[in-house]
């Protein structure tokens, strides 16, 4: 039997959601384990073997300088990278620091700041090393994270869809909320999750974080003339990925000294 | 053999009670029965038993961007105009497995996906629809071309049209020739017959399999009087119809004028989702995808709904053609109203406002196509 090729799993700031889809794949985790030794995940094992590796999957955003040196040591043990989520593909919710000055977040968490030592902001892995495929999702959808694994054994390119959100949508035979009044972000959404909110009647909350070719500012239009106020525009666009670069810019068009009302 | 040009020979009435006799009837002839149902605030359609489940005394009101569901003052079953779904969801299903594979000794062994059993009985297909599947037939079996899995639904469904009562501000079946008086190839055709007095459905015969049908129901012949109705019924649609517009001139202008500013203009209120393409009944458009197991030893092919609003739809090596959402939307409004007739020698849009209501940003195709095909011809302006 040929070697199978060697895995590991990373984590930098994040919840570890991401890196539980893994474990979440009950079903497939024997094969997962026959056709690819996990030589790297401490959330799972304590058994740690060392590196190279051939697929790395790095969970969590950039937020101080040690993790910037250990994402460089990271690349250079992986031959081929993939980020999973939100945190670690557009710096996650705690990304909302780049809007900030994140003294003042500090000061009012910790009871002693001066132990404290971070970034000023929160970045994506891309914004450090190179990175092979980044994998949406806040959590990312765990079919979508063994389809990412089965093409990269097959060295096939993954089956994983950039547009809107609507189309699985529709797809589903799910009827519109936007159109029956509900404001969504699914218009301006990276696919993935298969359209779960509107299913159950919820507008989409942007979980995958902006789409290939996003219109957020007719998105934003449209949402305003549902009713949505200038906060809420500034807040349905700074979530979980605030540091995507579509959504950074639309949601800096509300902030009040943009001309949006005070919060 | 179902014929598109003979008129239904005989015209019968039966009472509403009836109208469960002939989904019995169609329940017992192994048919799936798909008809209009309330679901999530709208007129969606999924399988039915009982004519409980149909939306008796319901209607919508739709604008661009807009569908809420409305109560009527009477008890009509099919006094509403289209919703989100169309037929093309059983038809030409969103996902479908096209073949497997297995590694073996020597290669792969292939399977074709097994030839789909379905046997569908569509209850309540509009005038328009009618027309979208006949160009969905075009487009799926068209001789040389014959997608087989769509040909045996096709040929395993049977059809039970409704004539329309009731257009939505969106509707513009009439400007495309398509309704509002079913005409195609259905195999039975009601139309509504409500008032003070009575809740009956004339009956007209498109088929030997609809006269069978008939046959085994409690039906009286129709008088003169429910003929006379029944056409009353058509010509107040016909009234009644959201717009009318002008579309003899699309397939020429919308030709010539690809350097229109419209394009640009729309693109910056186009969301590029796809929903219109989506809802549309006749956009066919698929992608595939392949996926592999972990051990690398099955395959499969997956067909699914794929839209030209997407990036992917246009890829070449290098990059996508379509980059601008101007060149997309061009695309799309384009195919639709003049290079298919081109291609498959109609327009590919049957007038059902489907794509206006179901727009998030109610971005609306016959008021763009009017203004792009204006009399007077477009100032130059930005190329998308
Ligand atoms: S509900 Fe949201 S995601 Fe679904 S089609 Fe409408 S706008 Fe798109
Ligand atoms: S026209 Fe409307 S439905 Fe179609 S892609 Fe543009 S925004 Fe979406
Ligand atoms: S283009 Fe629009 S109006 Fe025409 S058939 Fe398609 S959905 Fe209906
Ligand atoms: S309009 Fe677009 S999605 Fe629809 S059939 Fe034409 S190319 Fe395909």
């Amino acid at each position: 039997m040929t070697p199978r090729p060697r895995l590991a799993v990373w984590k930098f700031a994040s919840c570890d959601g991401c890196q539980l889809s893994l474990l979440d794949c009950e079903d497939e985790l024997l094969s997962l384990a026959d056709a690819i030794e996990i030589a790297n995940f401490p959330e799972a094992s304590s058994a740690i073997s060392a590196g190279p590796y051939d697929l790395s999957l790095v969970e969590g955003s950039i937020t101080t300088a040690h993790d910037a040196e250990r994402i460089r040591e990271v690349r250079r043990q992986s031959k081929f990278l993939v980020t999973i989520g939100a945190c670690a593909t557009a710096g996650g919710i705690q990304a909302l620091r780049n809007f900030a000055d994140i003294n003042d977040f500090v000061a009012a968490v910790y009871a002693s700041p001066q132990y404290i030592q971070t970034l000023a902001t929160s970045t994506p892995i891309s914004a450090h090393v190179a990175v092979d495929f980044e994998l949406r999702g806040c959590p990312i959808n765990k079919l979508q994270l063994l389809e990412v694994i089965t093409a990269y054994l097959a060295g096939r390119k993954p089956a994983i869809a950039a547009h809107s959100v609507c189309i699985e949508c529709k797809q589903r035979g799910t009827v519109c909320v936007a159109v029956q009044g509900t404001p969504c972000l699914g218009p301006v959404t990276h696919a993935g999750c298969g359209a779960i909110c509107p299913a159950y009647r919820r507008g989409c909350y942007g979980c995958y974080g902006p789409m290939e070719t996003p219109n957020t500012a007719a998105l934003a239009a449209l949402l305003k003339s549902q009713g949505a106020s200038e906060r809420e525009l500034l807040h349905a666009f700074r979530s979980f990925n605030a540091g995507a670069e579509a959504f950074a810019a639309q949601s800096r068009k509300h902030e009040p000294a943009a001309g949006g009302e005070s919060p | 053999m179902r014929s598109d040009t003979e008129t239904p020979r005989a015209a019968a009435r039966i009472t509403r009670v009836a109208l469960q006799a002939l989904i019995d009837a169609l329940i017992a002839r192994g048919y799936a029965v798909i008809g209009p149902t309330v679901r999530d605030g709208a007129i969606v359609y999924d399988q039915l038993s009982t004519t409980a489940e149909l939306p008796a005394g319901w209607t919508d009101e739709q604008a661009p961007g807009r569908y809420r569901l409305q109560r009527r003052d009477d008890d009509a079953l099919f006094g509403f105009a289209v919703g989100p779904h169309s037929w093309k969801r059983y038809l030409h299903p969103p996902m479908e497995t096209l073949w497997t594979a297995r590694s073996s000794a020597d290669g792969f062994d292939f399977s074709a996906a097994p030839s789909p059993t379905e046997k569908y009985a569509f209850l309540g297909v509009r005038a328009c629809e009618l027309q979208a599947i006949a160009i969905q037939d075009r487009v799926f079996q068209h001789d040389r071309f014959r997608d087989t899995a769509y040909a045996a639904r096709r040929d395993n469904a049977l059809i039970v049209a409704v004539h329309c009562a009731q257009p939505a501000s969106t509707c513009f079946c009439s400007s495309m020739q398509s309704g509002p008086k079913a005409r195609g190839a259905f195999d039975l055709a009601l139309t509504e017959l409500l008032d003070a007095e009575r809740h009956d459905f004339l009956v007209e015969v498109g088929s030997p399999a609809g006269a069978e049908l008939l046959d085994s129901l409690a039906a009286a012949e129709a008088t003169r009087a429910d003929l006379d109705a029944a056409d009353a019924v058509i010509a107040q649609a016909e009234r009644r119809m959201g717009r009318t517009i002008d579309s003899s001139v699309f397939r020429e202008r919308l030709r010539d004028r690809a350097e229109h500013p419209r394009w640009t203009e729309v693109a910056d209120r186009c969301l590029s989702c796809g929903n219109c393409t989506m809802v549309c009944p006749t956009c066919f458009c698929t992608t595939v995808e392949d996926h592999t197991d972990l051990s690398g030893a099955q395959a499969e092919r997956v067909r699914k709904w794929d839209s030209c609003f997407t990036m992917e739809f246009s890829y070449i090596h290098g990059g996508s053609v379509r980059q601008s959402t101007g060149a997309r939307y061009r695309q799309w409004m384009t195919h639709k109203l003049s290079s298919w007739v081109d291609q498959f020698g109609s327009s590919g849009c049957v007038g059902c406002g489907r794509c206006i209501a179901w727009c998030p940003v109610g971005i609306d195709i016959a008021a763009e196509a009017t203004a792009i095909c204006a009399d007077t011809p477009p100032t130059p302006g930005a190329t998308p």
